[in-house]
């Protein structure tokens, strides 16, 4: 009963000053579609950037590095157990680039539940022979499908079918900066180099663009058979093994035990990648702050409008003091205020910012270096607009809570002395 | 204690202190019985306005007692003094004070919905029942802020009268009207006392006003000097 008679009594408080009480509201409404829309494409764009090397980098990649043995000949030799060794000019041996026993590794892999995905890979350095020119670059040997599956190879494959190059035999897709150095165009052949100086001729049947131009200008695709063939290795050589996990989290550790019982050297996504978290969680610290910087300018709107509407009517609240209100009533009168000013200005908020982007996520955006990408990225979280109303009426209860204290404190004796 | 008292005041003594402290009561101490009519007159800042918020519970600032329905005020907190002048004081201030935001009818209703005893409706007649014995039940959809200062005074007082409280504080409730007017809201008085029992305690400046109630309390620089 009392509550109802509250809100009765704010309601006509509030559309008897219905004007100021709008630019109040539009204030919160304002800085609500602001907030929404903000994080809204500022988290479209993480996720854009992070996916452009995320999407497409294993979470943990086995390899062997070429390095000196940790374990040199001297160290197990029983005469100088108790001494410093000191070794200079140590050389790498002769271990190989190629992961031992690959197939077994893979098979292993692909019954471990915490991992999703194995693709295997093998990087070969080669030249790219045109004319007297040579143009050094990578082709990298890769399972089409299982590469498309796991890092969206497919998407980034810009002309020609990235499964191709396991259907057509010496094939090759190209990156686009490097088949334009090469005037390269489907269906032409190019020449290959390897280090050991055997030459082997490619059909180009695709260009390939990542985004990230330096690589574009270096890189190439082939199957996995193709580069064995091009390096003169049996069908189990295999350099590299991709994993994709459930948990990316759990990378870090999962990477070392891998380490260890594969006897490779295994590098997980955040160590090789730790400069994307930083950009990211700052990019959102932005957008953030700036949310939450309007919601205070619209907070002291609020604040404003209250103090101004309790200036005026202080009549009214010595009135109702006088017939028996309370100062906890009264108090309770323009929370209410400050609240629904909070709730319907907030409302509209989340409407507009959902509105905004949408329209944000319709304008074009092309650019040569993110060829998956037509619009703006737009992301479309609840969260968001949870948050949002969180904060839209704790702002406003806030901003209300001085002026009703004030309020709550009028003295009506004063008031009606005073006339 | 007698039933028959409605407001009892001991001893009251109060003063102002800007800057320097100035008494504006000095030992006031009366006796207001059911169904009295009683004005209190005296000079232009004698105390009577001062002494009347007192009485009402919205000043709380002053030494003595005060028993109102045989209960002590003091020692109150301002939840319970609030409830108080709900529930057993209407209030018709000098100048006519009702919420412009409001219509007549819901302006009277206020103190009734804010008691809580009876449903809305029951409010609402009541309400009309308050303005049928003033003569303003046609005012009932307008807005306050649409009303003359006589209109205004009968809904403050229909307003004052919708709990049915057990007295009624006035402070000059002619004292801005013309003559006339002055003459309708003196008769509504006169009515509520004879017909209705109503206690009212009324400050006036108005000798003729004072000379037609029961009795007459005169003040003089803060004390009561006749009663
Ligand atoms: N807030 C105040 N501060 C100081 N003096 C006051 C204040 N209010 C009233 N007074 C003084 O108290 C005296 C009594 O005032 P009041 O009760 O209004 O008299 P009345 O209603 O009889 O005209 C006056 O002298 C007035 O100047
Ligand atoms: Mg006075």
């Amino acid at each position: 009963m009392n509550a109802h008679l509250i809100i009765r009594i704010a309601k006509a408080l509030l559309l008897a000053r219905w004007k100021q009480t709008l630019v109040a509201a539009i204030g919160v409404t304002f800085s609500i579609t602001m907030f929404i829309t903000l994080l809204s494409f500022m988290t479209g764009l993480n996720d854009l950037l992070d996916g452009l090397i995320l999407n497409r980098t294993a979470h943990i990649r086995l390899f062997n590095e070429i390095k000196p043995s940790l374990d040199q000949p001297i160290n197990q030799s029983k005469d100088y157990k108790g001494s410093y060794n000191f070794i200079r000019s140590i050389k790498s041996g002769s271990s190989r680039q190629e992961i031992y026993n690959s197939q077994a590794i893979m098979q292993a892999l692909r019954k471990d539940n915490r991992v999703t995905g194995v693709a295997p890979k093998i990087t070969a350095q080669v030249f790219f022979n045109d004319g007297s020119i040579d143009i050094t670059g990578v082709v990298n040997g890769i399972d089409a499908r299982e590469e498309s599956s796991l890092f969206h190879f497919n998407d980034y494959v810009t002309q020609g079918n990235p499964l191709d190059i396991e259907n057509v035999s010496n094939s090759i897709i190209l990156g686009k900066g490097l088949a334009a150095k090469l005037l390269a165009n489907i269906g032409d052949v190019v020449l290959v180099t390897t280090a050991k100086q055997q030459q082997f001729s490619l059909k180009v049947v695709g260009f390939f663009q990542s985004g990230l131009q330096e690589l574009d200008k270096v890189q190439s695709y082939a199957s996995i058979g193709t580069t064995q063939k091009i390096l003169g290795k049996p069908s189990d050589y295999v350099t590299d093994i991709q994993l994709k996990m459930v948990d990316i989290n759990q990378a870090p550790t999962v990477a070392k035990e891998f380490a260890k019982l594969f006897n490779a050297d295994a590098e997980d996504i955040q160590t090789a990648n730790s400069q994307f978290e930083t950009g990211s969680s700052v990019r959102s610290l932005i957008s953030y702050s700036v949310g939450i910087v309007l919601l205070i300018v619209a907070g002291f709107g609020i604040y404003n409008i209250l103090n101004m509407m309790i200036y005026e009517k202080m009549d009214s609240i010595a009135i109702l003091k006088a017939i028996g209100f309370s100062g906890l009533d009264v108090n309770r009168i323009f929370l209410v205020i400050a609240i629904s000013i909070g709730f319907f200005g907030g409302l509209l908020g989340l409407f507009f910012g959902f509105l905004l982007s949408m329209f944000i996520d319709q304008i074009p955006f092309n650019t040569p270096s993110l060829p998956t990408i037509r619009t703006y990225p737009i992301n479309y979280n609840p969260a968001f607009y949870l948050i949002a109303s969180i904060f839209s009426l704790v702002t406003t209860y806030l901003a209300g809570w001085a002026p009703s204290r004030k309020a709550s404190k009028v003295d009506p004796v004063i008031i009606i002395r005073g006339k | 204690m007698d039933e028959s008292i409605v407001l009892q005041a001991e001893h009251i003594n109060k003063s102002f202190h800007d800057p320097v402290t100035i008494p504006v009561l000095k030992d006031v101490s009366l006796i207001i019985k059911k169904g009295e009519f009683v004005s209190v007159t005296g000079k232009s800042g004698c105390g009577k306005s001062t002494l009347l918020y007192i009485l009402s519970t919205m000043d709380t600032d002053y030494e003595g007692d005060l028993y109102i329905g045989g209960q002590a005020m003091r020692g109150r907190t301002e939840k319970q003094l609030a409830r108080v002048r709900n529930e057993s004081i209407g209030f018709v201030f000098q100048f006519h004070y009702l919420l412009n935001e409001f219509t007549v009818l819901e302006n009277v209703m206020l103190p009734g919905l804010k008691l809580g005893i009876h449903s809305e409706v029951e409010v609402k007649d009541l309400a009309m029942d308050r303005l049928n014995t003033l003569g303003i039940q046609s005012l009932a959809a307008k807005k306050a802020d649409q009303l003359s200062g006589g209109e205004k005074q009968r809904v403050a007082i229909a307003r004052a009268l919708i709990n049915s409280p057990s007295i009624v504080m006035c402070d000059e409730p002619t004292g801005n009207l013309d003559k006339k007017n002055s003459l309708v809201v003196f008769d509504i008085f006169k009515k509520l006392a004879e017909e209705n029992k109503q206690t009212l305690l009324v400050v006036t400046h108005d000798q003729e006003f004072a000379k037609n109630t029961h009795r007459t309390i005169e003040m003089e620089d803060g004390r009561i000097i006749k009663q």
